[in-house]
């Protein structure tokens, strides 16, 4: 049993190990790279899964793209650029800023601004209205004037 | 009553849009290459691999590039609506082996039949990369002056083939 176990272990191992191909890089900085943009990067196939965590055809074709574009010398940036020339924000897990993004990455400070807009406008109302008329706070005055123990 | 007035419209608002997002496919990624110009290939021919077909081959004329694998279930789905598009002569119809063995896709081809005027063989996916290709089939409009005018992403069925793509073809054409 603990040999049969053993070996279901090794198998899943084996398994493990297949899922990333490695490479050889010419200098950490270049692995650094490799390592940050497949972890960026979408697998489009598996849409909720990175390049680093798909074992799909696709995802082994577009880090053996990036590797390439990486290993040759271009920048991460263009690596970048390449992929969204070619399938769109959507291949980004960190959408650009820009013009057609604006909402998505301003959106949740507009929203903030909207309810403390909201929050603080209803909270000046209700504490406006509840200031205590002239006639009530003479009224008030005199009571506390009264000696408690003259009743 | 007014006092229900905002959380109401707030929850109007919310159920809108969450409404309209289940229509969206999250499959569907819109393609950026839509009236770019269509990605550069030379490639070997499926049935005559030392023979190149290129896109600037195609240059002049209106056409379809259709992705397509023996591998692919969905590609044998399709294939009758491939064949129909074909069969109706409006344009060429040229067909990208995508990462495919040429022996399993010639027999494919025998198999079900060649709709495709040619197929290219793209054997490790470059150009699918190129064209933005991320799953198969993948079905292209390309315009006499070779840019992309619309892509079907998943199988091509009668009724987009009819509502789109035809209609498309014959504006293109003229």
């Amino acid at each position: 049993m603990r040999l049969f176990l053993s070996l279901v272990f090794l198998l899943f191992m084996s398994m493990a190990q297949a899922v990333i191909e490695t490479y050889e890089f010419d200098s950490a900085q270049t692995e650094a790279d490799y390592y940050t943009l497949i972890n960026e990067l979408r697998c489009l196939v598996c849409q909720n899964q990175n390049l680093s965590g798909s074992n799909a055809e696709l995802a082994q074709d577009l880090r053996r793209q990036t590797y390439e574009m990486l290993t040759r010398g271009d920048s991460p940036e263009q690596v970048v650029e390449f992929m969204v020339a070619r399938y769109g924000d959507f291949v980004l897990y960190r959408p650009q800023f820009k013009a057609s993004t604006y909402l998505l990455w301003l959106g949740p400070f507009l929203l903030l601004a909207i309810v403390l807009y909201l929050v603080i406008s209803r909270v000046r109302a209700t504490s406006t209205a509840s200031v205590v008329s002239d006639d009530a706070m003479d009224e008030a005055k005199q009571l506390l004037q009264q000696d408690p123990d003259g009743q | 009553m007014s006092r229900f007035a905002l959380p109401l419209g707030i929850f109007v608002l919310m159920v809108g849009l969450l409404g309209y997002g289940l229509t969206l496919d999250p499959k569907k990624v819109p393609s950026p290459l839509i009236d770019k110009a269509a990605p550069e290939f030379s490639l070997p021919m499926l049935e005559v691999p030392a023979r190149q077909l290129s896109n600037k081959d195609m240059q002049g004329q209106v056409w379809v590039l259709n992705v397509w694998a023996s591998w692919c279930v969905s590609c044998r789905a399709e294939h009758a609506v491939i064949t129909e598009l074909a069969g109706k002569n409006l344009v060429a119809v040229i067909g990208l082996n995508y990462k495919d063995e040429s022996a399993d896709a010639i027999a494919w081809l025998e198999q079900f039949g060649n709709p495709y005027s040619v197929s290219v063989v793209d054997l490790d996916g470059r150009v699918g990369i190129d064209w933005g290709v991320y799953g198969v089939p993948e079905t292209f409009v390309i315009g006499a002056d070779g840019m992309i005018k619309y892509k079907h992403i998943g199988p091509v069925t009668f009724e987009s083939l009819n509502d789109i793509i035809i209609p498309t073809l014959k504006e293109l054409l003229g």
